[in-house]
């Protein structure tokens, strides 16, 4: 009988964990037990939000993440106008969908380029890369720069921006900095389809598993900001039933709380949108998946990658659109009058479904919140996913085959951790 | 052989590193001038490294968190902090005025796994500082200021001026005196790019107390619009509410509450 069991060591982890471990124990070459540890010291936002008021609320929840703050302050906005009964007008929308875009830009080429992309290329990092593929990494910081441009004219910044408030924006960009972000979007265009075209043309294993996919899905649109949760296994919800269907649990060996949907775990995330919604994106972008073969849907997780540069692209050309749609004369924002309820908020942050609930007293200062961010939902999946990519790999496979393949695996969904676990320490005991 | 650098992250949200990742071009001209041996989000992982410079991000929030900012400390030349979390323990030192041994049970179905301080505190509480970078986030621009110092062995120098010269330097109107919101401006350093008086809003104290700031002046002021004591205390305990100056303020205004 053999007996080993493998403890894969984060020692220091960036984003949402402090610290994190992949523990493997392996009996008679069976995964006898797997977790994915992840120890983020906690931070108590949704202690820390208690007794502010509705308008502190999005400088708050931003400080979440500097990677997604733009999701953050858009599922608390939408949650907090909920609870007032304010609707917004289109053209409001539209500017916040198009500051998404920025976000989803941004956040999805850091992940290409900065976490992903080394895995598939024999690097250790973006470093590396640059001075193989200097003009692929040169592409990527520049698309990633468009997007925080986004951000910026929009909020200001682009890491914590500051023009989200209840019922709009605190002001609108003027109409010449609008122009000159769209001329540079219209640059970007053809990077854009390359970068597809080359995540196409990646060495990615093929590896397909079965597992449900979640997103907000909308009628009109491939959904960003509204819509109604669906899932791949018929759900079609409204966002406040949200908590009647999805269970949080709190295991032991983790920070994040793990969710699952009929007690089972689920995806969320650029493949999981692309799954359930390819059919609501524009006829350019359905027609350049079906120029490079692209198999869609796909239950592939190392389709993600493309998923991303499919999304890329769709937001450059998203974000075009509502430029050229955009009406100076719209007011940034409408009267908010306060008073108590419960509002719910759910978007598509880069990385899968971000919902927010709270509850507001009269005048409109929190008195309990609640947040659901993507990394712990997809927390349970991560785990499945890496046991059966393992057992098919072969548990006879050396320890290091087995970290690097451990780390691909929960890289291909972009969790926080996805940034430390490139260098996974691997601690081995053998009984 | 090129100076060493490491950036290291405590109980943050990441956005200070970005300062680098966002940093485009110029992060590959940092790769030219030093040598990364230490960033977990751009790759390189040696944590125990000896090196020249180490950044620091995110605040002292575990016990474990205490050994590690003592092993980084033995292992540079030069320790710097950067943005609120690091430098004043961030947002998330709002639980030091709260019970936040009571919020792990509240929060967590099984708190005996959850392994926390009650506080958040800043790098200098529990080792030496040798400069320290305010904001939240940090300013990409600022950053490199540092770095440029830093490399050709000069001491940094980050002005300190309020966010108010910054605003008038960019002709906002000013909020306070138009609108009469609470802006923070008036005690707050500058960097940020008044950004939010440049949206029409009040500045809310995310870069840090500047040189010379007259709290007592400006929360009075505050009351004569006709602020209450508690709106003047979460004026002052925000995202720098363990700063020293905001943290007196504040203090000040919850015993005038009692």
């Amino acid at each position: 009988m053999t007996d080993k069991t493998i403890n894969i060591e984060v020692p220091v982890l960036a984003r949402v964990e402090g610290e994190g471990a992949l523990e493997l124990t392996i009996q008679d070459n069976r995964l006898q037990d797997l977790k994915l540890r992840i120890y983020e010291p906690p931070r108590f936002f949704e202690k820390l939000l208690a007794g502010r008021s509705y308008n502190e609320v999005m400088d708050i929840v931003a400080r979440i993440c500097g990677i997604c703050p733009v999701a953050y302050q858009m599922s608390a906005v939408q949650a907090i106008e909920n609870s007032f009964n304010i609707s917004i007008t289109p053209g409001i929308r539209n500017l916040r969908r198009l500051m998404y875009c920025g976000e989803w830009i941004e956040s999805h080429a850091l992940h290409i380029h900065m976490l992903a992309a080394p895995d598939f290329l024999g690097v250790n990092n973006v470093i590396e890369m640059a001075a193989q593929y200097p003009d692929i990494v040169r592409r990527g910081l520049k698309l990633q720069s468009l997007g925080n441009r986004i951000i910026r004219e929009l909020g200001g910044r682009s890491v914590h921006p500051v023009s989200i408030c209840a019922g709009g924006f605190s002001a609108f960009p003027n109409a010449s900095s609008l122009q000159a972000l769209l001329y540079d979007l219209e640059e970007a265009v053809g990077d854009a389809e390359q970068l597809i075209e080359w995540t196409t043309r990646l060495d990615l294993p093929e590896h397909g598993q079965q597992f449900c996919c979640v997103a907000l899905s909308h009628a009109d649109e491939y959904a960003i900001n509204n819509g109604t949760i669906k899932s791949s296994d018929g759900l079609d919800i409204d966002i406040a039933q949200y908590q009647e269907y999805f269970v949080e649990q709190h295991v032991p060996h983790s920070t994040a709380l793990h969710s699952t949907l009929n007690n089972e775990p689920y995806l969320v995330g650029p493949l999981a949108r692309l799954n359930l919604n390819h059919e609501t994106l524009p006829d350019d972008v359905r027609a350049i998946i079906s120029r490079y073969g692209i198999t869609v849907p796909s239950y592939n997780m190392y389709h993600s990658i493309i998923a991303r540069a499919i999304e890329i692209y769709f937001a450059i050309t998203e974000a075009i659109r509502i430029l050229k749609d955009h009406n100076a004369s719209t007011a940034p924002a409408l009267a908010v009058t306060p008073r108590a309820g419960i509002g719910y908020g759910c978007t598509e942050a880069p990385r899968g479904i971000l919902w927010h609930r709270y509850e507001l007293d009269e005048q409109g200062f929190v008195s309990s919140a609640t947040i659901v961010p993507p990394t712990s939902q997809n927390q349970a999946r991560i785990e499945e996913d890496i046991r059966v990519t393992l057992e098919t790999l072969g548990l006879e496979r050396s320890d290091d085959e087995l970290r690097a393949e451990g780390e691909r695996v929960i890289r291909n969904y972009d969790p926080c951790i996805s940034c430390a676990t490139h260098f996974l320490k691997l601690r081995v005991t053998r009984n | 052989m090129k100076p060493r650098v490491a950036v290291h992250k405590f109980a943050s949200c990441d956005g200070c590193q970005l300062a680098f990742l966002n940093a485009g071009e110029d992060l590959l001209t940092i790769s030219t001038l030093v040598e990364l041996v230490h960033f977990a989000e751009a790759g390189p992982v040696d944590p125990d490294a000896r090196v020249d410079i180490a950044f620091i991000e995110g605040s002292i929030t575990t016990p474990h968190d205490i050994d590690r900012i003592q092993r980084i400390r033995k292992n540079c030349k030069y320790l710097v902090t950067i943005g609120a979390c690091a430098t004043a323990g961030g947002l998330q030192a709002l639980r030091n005025y709260a019970n936040a041994e009571q919020w792990v049970p509240e929060i967590y179905a099984q708190p005996e796994y959850i392994q926390s301080l009650d506080t958040s505190t800043p790098i200098r509480d529990h080792v030496d500082v040798d400069f320290e970078l305010w904001g939240c986030p940090i300013s990409t621009q600022q950053l490199l200021v540092v770095l440029r110092d830093m490399l050709s062995n000069i001491k940094p120098h980050i002005r300190q001026e309020k966010v108010c010269m910054e605003c008038k330097r960019n002709q906002n109107i000013c909020v306070m005196v138009t609108q009469g919101s609470p802006c923070m401006g008036p005690v707050t350093q500058a960097g940020c790019g008044a950004i939010c008086p440049g949206v029409g809003r009040d500045c809310y104290a995310c870069f840090g107390p500047s040189e010379n700031a007259n709290t007592t002046a400006l929360a009075n002021r505050f009351e004569g619009f006709g602020f209450l004591p508690q709106d003047i205390i979460r004026r002052f305990r925000f995202i720098n509410n363990n700063a020293t100056v905001y943290k007196a303020e504040a203090e000040k205004w919850s015993a005038k509450n009692d």
